[in-house]
């Protein structure tokens, strides 16, 4: 458990120390939220219907945007060289980095969702679903970006390929995401049946990412 | 660790549908180094890669006998490639710990000894992106030293290194080879000690 | 030669040489065959009249969007396990005639939503779903693409392709779901029994005479491909040859 926990540390260090991940994420996802106003109109009941939508598409986003450099920075520097000799699996290395990635970003974007949530107008309840729905499906969102990000390693500029390769991949999490979130807000449907399947969507991603992210870096340094 | 030997039979290497090279057979028994030489493109750095686990070989076998069966040589070797995997962002001491620890098999490691054998004894504090690149390069020399493993895979181990760095990976070096290790290295220039030559040429 | 030689492919070049003439013909003939009875033995419908014969395109069209994307995940299994040099010629020829026959489908639903709903798009869940795999076939090309080196973007592609094979039942689920959420149900159901014959056998005919069409089409891309690699490594070979001679002059 030393490599993994180091590998941790590591990571969570340089996400504070560079500020680059959890607070450009967050920062870019309230530019999100500013505009819509601009692109909808300023209707506060319009805007507290939509917010749900909102949220979840601005999540969605900026944790993407975050994950593109997830194992890039390592693949330029000749860190993931020496991560594919060392005696932990690959697999649990991409493990440790979701776990990083997740409390550096996806943790801090949910926090956030509330906040600006609240400037959307939106009422306490649907504020509380969306941070219940957010908290179940950005693990997922963070899986799957992974492998996104392990897909494009071996390419220079692998950004908006990334995001075009992953993010047919994220449409489960989001409908579930947005009909449990609206389920808890309005019914009519029980909110436990797509909550549930939404904890199972991530879970399925936990399990699916660490594999084929450790397959496609391994192909993509040969 | 003396009854290391680590061999090579037969291997090939193909890579963008060309044959980088094929057939290739060499020996490194324990405490002797072998220099790989030959003409820029000629597969120096993919052989190094190949032993190193990271690029598989088309055809052919690599063995370390001596070596543990149940992991990989990937996972009993040290390989400093043409990048110092250094994060700017942590301090000298931060990199090599990270790494001493995450490549190392639980021993709590030795950071200041490393850092002292490179000669970055006094930086261990400064963030490593002060660093210049014969020093990042020391640093990088310091991860090898600071875990055991008995093979190591050396590409251009000398560049950006000063007179009085080269001088100190030779000894790094000798000391290693004393101990019964194995390197492999791949170097245009010439080595202050004993080797046993490998010289890849491009086939006809 | 002895790493890098060519048996698996060279059998198959010439295999393919001889099937692939009697495979057009074949595909041209079951087409004309079912076009026939598409245009002039089925049926008006008599709710949606003739508009109900952009079936005969769309259903087989939809039908080889699904099959090309299996072929493609099949052929990435022999890539990663295998290492068959030819599972990937096959994978990475199937992907652009795939989009085709996606593209068609989705075109062809447009096409045909246009009377029945009065939209030339609807957020029906079938073809929201073709969407989907549309998208995920760009995907796959858009990777291949990226990869200056076709064996290297090999195996990386593959392990999308099987990603997405894993996902694509759970996007279509989700999807399913989405739409009974807001949507009637849909009026692209084609329930067994209810098709009359005379519907049905053009419908086969014509998915058969689109699978021939696509079996030919893949082969002919498949050649293509192989042929596109030796070029490749003869222009390897030459580059190196010219390093040689460099270092001996």
């Amino acid at each position: 458990m030393t490599a993994f926990n180091a590998l941790m540390a590591r990571e969570l260090r340089l996400a504070i120390r560079l500020g680059g991940g959890a607070m450009m994420a967050v920062i870019f996802f309230l530019t999100v939220v500013t505009l819509i106003p601009f692109a909808v109109g300023p209707d506060l009941n319009l805007l507290a219907r939509i917010g749900p939508a909102l949220l979840w598409i601005g999540v969605l986003l900026s944790n993407l945007l975050a994950l593109d450099r997830m194992f890039q920075a390592d693949q330029e520097d000749g860190s993931l060289d020496l991560m594919l000799m060392a005696p932990l699996p690959m697999e649990l290395s991409v493990v440790a980095k979701v776990i990083a990635s997740w409390l550096t970003t996806g943790l801090p974007l949910t926090l956030s969702a509330p906040l600006f949530g609240m400037m959307l107008n939106m009422p306490p309840e649907a504020l509380g679903a969306v941070v219940l729905t957010l908290l179940a499906g950005t693990p997922g969102l963070t899986c799957v970006g992974a492998i996104g990000a392990a897909l494009t390693v071996a390419l220079r500029r692998g950004g908006l390929l990334m995001a075009i390769l992953v993010m047919p991949l994220m449409i489960p999490i989001l409908i579930f995401g947005i009909s449990a979130t609206g389920a808890a807000i309005t019914g009519p449907t029980p909110f436990m049946t797509p909550f549930l399947v939404l904890l199972g969507l991530s879970l399925g991603a936990f399990v699916l990412a660490p594999v084929a992210a450790a397959a496609a870096i391994r192909f993509g340094l040969e | 660790m003396s009854t290391f030997q680590l061999r090579g039979d037969g291997l090939a290497c193909v890579r963008g549908g060309r044959v980088v090279f094929e057939e290739l057979g060499f020996e490194v028994p324990g405490g002797t180094a072998l220099a790989l030489r030959g003409a820029n493109g000629v597969g120096k750095s993919s052989l190094l890669r190949l032993i190193a686990g990271l690029v598989r070989p088309t055809a052919g076998q690599l063995t370390l006998e001596g070596g543990d069966p149940e992991l990989p040589i990937g996972e009993q070797a040290h390989y400093l490639g043409h990048l110092d995997a250094i994060k700017p962002a942590l301090s000298v001491a931060e990199n090599l710990d990270f790494w001493a620890r995450f490549l190392g098999t639980g021993e709590p490691p030795h950071i200041d000894a490393a850092l002292d054998a490179v000669g970055l004894g006094i930086l261990a504090g400064l963030p490593a992106r002060t660093l210049s690149a014969g020093q990042r390069r020391r640093l990088a020399l310091a991860r090898v030293v600071a875990v055991k493993r008995p093979l190591w895979l050396l590409d251009e181990p000398t560049s950006a290194l000063d007179s009085d760095g080269q001088a100190r990976l030779f000894e790094l070096i000798a000391n290693h080879l004393a101990g019964g290790g194995m390197i492999v290295i791949a170097t245009h220039t010439d080595l202050p000690l004993a080797t046993r030559t490998l010289r890849l040429e491009v086939a006809a | 030669m002895g790493v890098f030689d060519f048996a698996n492919p060279t059998r198959f070049m010439n295999f393919s040489a001889r099937v692939l003439p009697w495979l057009w013909g074949l595909a041209a003939l079951v087409l004309a065959v079912g076009l026939y009875m598409a245009f002039f033995t089925a049926p008006q419908d008599y709710q949606q009249g003739n508009t109900v014969r952009i079936m005969f395109i769309h259903v087989p069209a939809a039908w080889l969007a699904m099959f090309a994307y299996a072929l493609i995940a099949t052929s990435s299994i022999g890539t990663l396990v295998w290492r068959h040099p030819l599972a990937d010629v096959s994978a990475r020829a199937a992907a652009p005639i795939g989009a085709a026959f996606t593209f068609l489908a989705l075109v062809t639903g447009s096409l045909w939503g246009k009377p029945m709903w009065g939209t030339w798009w609807e957020w029906d869940a079938r073809l929201t779903s073709v969407l989907i795999l549309f998208l995920m076939y760009l995907g796959l090309i858009a990777l291949w693409r990226a990869f200056d080196d076709p064996g290297r973007g090999a195996r990386i592609v593959a392990v999308l392709a099987l990603v997405g094979a894993v996902n694509l039942p759970i996007i279509k689920f989700s999807v399913d779901w989405w739409n009974t959420l807001h949507q009637p149900a849909s009026v692209f159901r084609f329930d067994g029994p209810t098709i009359h014959p005379t519907i049905l056998w053009p419908l086969l005919v014509m998915a058969l005479g689109a699978t021939l069409l696509f079996v030919a089409l893949h082969i002919a891309a498949m050649r293509n491909e192989v042929l596109r690699r030796r070029l490749r490594s003869m222009q390897a070979r030459a580059a190196r040859s010219t390093i040689a001679a460099r270092a001996v002059a």
